[in-house]
């Protein structure tokens, strides 16, 4: 099996011509732009995590590409379900990004409305999210709808655990419309891909009976082009593909992670020569389908984009202590849905107002 | 009024809420063709069809995790996990997912997924087939644990589970799957009991002996026992494991002033160590004598040939009742 990579931008900003991959009528000004304020917002959190705003950041700093060219290819109906570092894919499909603050404030736990924006709430158990895209998939072929798929992002540490492979066992042979999109950072923390398989990633596939195809992660057109083709199959009828978008996480793992402990310098600077952003806008300079006052106004709206969601972060409210009871089951009139909880929170109600009389004194 | 197995009694439950709501699935190892090893799904798939009466392939995470995605897709899939030692794979799903998905969320996902776990031993069954593991998922908050002890209660309660918009473990018990009793197949749902709450099945007035699942059938012959010894033992079946329905236990045990509770599963930090500290809690000047638990000992499930000195059979329960009269 050859281990071909899908490439339609050199990192060079050159187009590779790929017919069995057409981009159809794609918006390169709109991908540069997503990008580049996902990058920014992502280093906005970054920075708000280092002041101590926020308990945890997952870094995409370098998979800027992986992500929104994956998210700019699905439809409108098509739903998402993604790990926890798909900051890009929200992005992509409308989420509000202080929805993810919030999250990783430690307002909530990441609670939006997952039809609303057709993206699902992060999922942290490492795999979890493949099967509940799976049964999603086998919904819509239940529901007899034929222009929906769904798309479940995972990373390259996520194809070791048994839920990623039952998901693909699963979805092989109900010919689920659903799309694996794995992005191979590199990383599972710090263990490399060597350590989660001996196979590159992209060749689990055929086992399971399914294509599998690998795409340059750094290049936006390639996995739109990629991903779209996948989702068209999909909604078509003609079951999952797994797509291995080769990329690498620029950053730590997460703001508690130190790479250099595990990594060295020079790799990380060979691959900053392969940057997602840079081979766009070179891309757009030459072709002159940019000038520099759209490089201008995209970065003047990223400042915007950062700051509006430095000031949306601190005006967060921690919520309100009784809230802890909420939602833990469906309620009933006014209960919490469990006579054991109730007395719970009648008693810590009791218990928080004894403090509040104290203080009236 | 028609005279069913618990297995039947069950069958005939979800074949109702299957053909009242569309949504509503079943999913499982040999629930289809076979009808369930325990042929509790026995015809369902015939007559309702392959979307609705899903094999599936050999996975019980799997199972629980494409469930969940059904869920979120709208649909009421109820699952079965072949027996209580095979749920531990779907554990992750269960813990992580399942149940907190309505508190992440802030109920803006709920999860209707129903999970049947036939359990229990009794049954000379190998390694693995006679497990009682409720205390797993009892100490998960956001699931519903039940579990149904004869055929008429199993008929209504397989349907408020799959009714219920939280996720519901429901527990059957295996060794009384060919139990038969009169089912009243023609009664509405709204009249059945709710599923948090426990039900008297035996008044008495000078102990309160609690349990649910295989050992309500030992505890009533228990108190046949007892009663031709002149002594009055009330038996409650506690139905609800998660949450549990203390107000009907207290009001009991406040005005016998005894209580013992018996299950299969390990009385270590077992569901009758959080049931004692209650009573204590709730009855301590009514209690005449330190609640008293039996049960299963601290050992793994032994072999079949042992499992008689395991489970708790009407002595030991007895001897119990026998036990709180001393003090």
């Amino acid at each position: 099996m050859t281990t071909e990579t899908i490439q339609l931008l050199t990192p060079e900003g050159e187009r590779v011509e790929r017919p069995d991959y057409p981009l159809g009528d794609v918006d390169i000004r709109g991908m540069y732009r997503d990008m580049v304020l996902v990058r920014r917002l992502d280093s906005e959190a970054v920075a708000l995590q280092r002041q101590g705003e926020l308990g945890l950041w997952a870094s995409l700093l370098g998979q800027e590409a992986a992500q929104v060219g994956s998210a700019r290819a699905l439809s409108p109906r098509d739903m998402a379900f993604p790990s926890y570092r798909e900051h890009g894919v929200a992005w992509c499909r409308g989420l509000p990004p202080v929805r993810l603050i919030e999250m990783f404030r430690g307002v909530n736990n990441g609670t939006w409305d997952p039809e609303e924006h057709k993206f699902h709430l992060y999922t942290i158990v490492i795999g979890d999210q493949a099967l509940h895209a799976t049964g999603y998939a086998m919904g819509i072929q239940r529901d007899a709808s034929e222009d929906e798929a769904v798309i479940a992002y995972f990373g390259d540490g996520a194809t070791s655990q048994g839920d990623v492979s039952e998901a693909f066992g699963w979805a092989a042979v109900f010919h689920a419309p659903v799309v694996f999109f794995c992005q191979n950072n590199q990383f599972a923390i710090s263990a490399p891909p060597e350590r989660q398989s001996r196979v590159p990633i992209y060749q689990r596939a055929s086992g399971f009976g399914f294509p599998g195809v690998r795409v340059d992660g750094n290049d936006v057109l390639a996995c739109y082009a990629v991903t779209r083709k996948a989702l068209r199959a999909a909604r078509d009828g003609e079951g999952p593909t797994l797509i291995e978008a080769f990329t690498y996480r620029m950053g730590a793992h997460t703001t508690t992670d130190d790479p250099t402990r595990y990594r060295l310098a020079s790799e990380v600077e060979a691959w900053r020569l392969r940057d997602p952003i840079e081979r766009v806008r070179a891309y757009l300079a030459r072709t002159r389908e940019a000038d520099a006052a759209f490089f201008e106004q995209v970065e003047a709206e990223a400042d915007e984009l950062a700051a509006t969601l430095r000031a949306a972060c601190l005006a967060l409210p921690d919520p309100p202590p009784m809230s802890l009871f909420d939602h833990v089951y469906a309620s009933a009139g006014g209960g919490s849905g469990s006579a054991i909880l109730d007395a719970e929170r009648e008693q810590y109600a009791a218990y928080l107002g004894g403090f509040a009389e104290e203080g009236a004194e | 009024m028609t005279r069913l197995t618990l297995s039947r009694a069950l069958n005939e439950g979800l074949r109702r809420s299957l053909e009242n709501d569309p949504k509503v699935m079943i999913m499982g190892e040999d629930v289809g063709k076979l009808g369930g090893v325990f042929r509790v799904t026995d015809g369902l798939q015939k007559d309702l069809g392959e979307h609705r009466v899903v094999d599936t392939p050999l996975a019980e995470s799997g199972i629980v995790g494409t469930a969940i995605g059904l869920a979120m897709r709208g649909y009421r899939p109820v699952c079965e996990i072949q027996f209580d030692g095979f749920v531990y794979p779907a554990t992750d799903q269960i813990v992580s997912q399942l149940a907190k998905m309505r508190y992440r969320s802030k109920g803006k996902v709920a999860l209707p997924v129903v999970i049947r776990i036939p359990f229990g031993g009794g049954i000379g069954a190998v390694e693995h087939h006679s497990e009682s593991p409720e205390v797993f998922f009892a100490h998960t908050a956001g699931l519903r644990v039940v579990a149904c002890a004869d055929p008429a209660d199993a008929y209504a309660m397989i349907q408020l589970a799959i009714a219920s918009d939280d996720p519901v473990i429901f527990f059957e018990p295996k060794r009384r799957y060919w139990d038969k009793a009169e089912v009243d197949t023609a009664a509405p749902l709204s009249a059945a009991l709710p599923l948090d709450q426990a039900r008297t099945v035996h008044p008495g007035n000078d102990v309160t002996l609690l349990s649910y699942g295989p050992l309500v059938r030992t505890c009533l012959e228990a108190a046949l026992a007892a009663d031709a010894d002149g002594r009055s033992v009330e038996v409650i079946d506690l139905r609800s494991l998660s949450p549990l329905d203390m107000a009907t236990v207290s009001a009991s045990v406040a005005r016998t002033g005894r209580c013992v509770i018996a299950h299969e599963a390990p009385v270590y930090a077992g569901l009758g160590a959080e049931i004692a500290a209650r009573v204590t809690e709730q009855c301590f000047y009514s209690l005449e004598a330190p609640v008293l638990r039996v049960g299963g000992f601290a050992i793994p499930y032994p072999s079949a040939r042992l499992e008689e000195h395991y489970l708790p059979d009407l002595d030991r329960i007895l001897d119990a009742v026998d036990r709180t009269f001393a003090y």
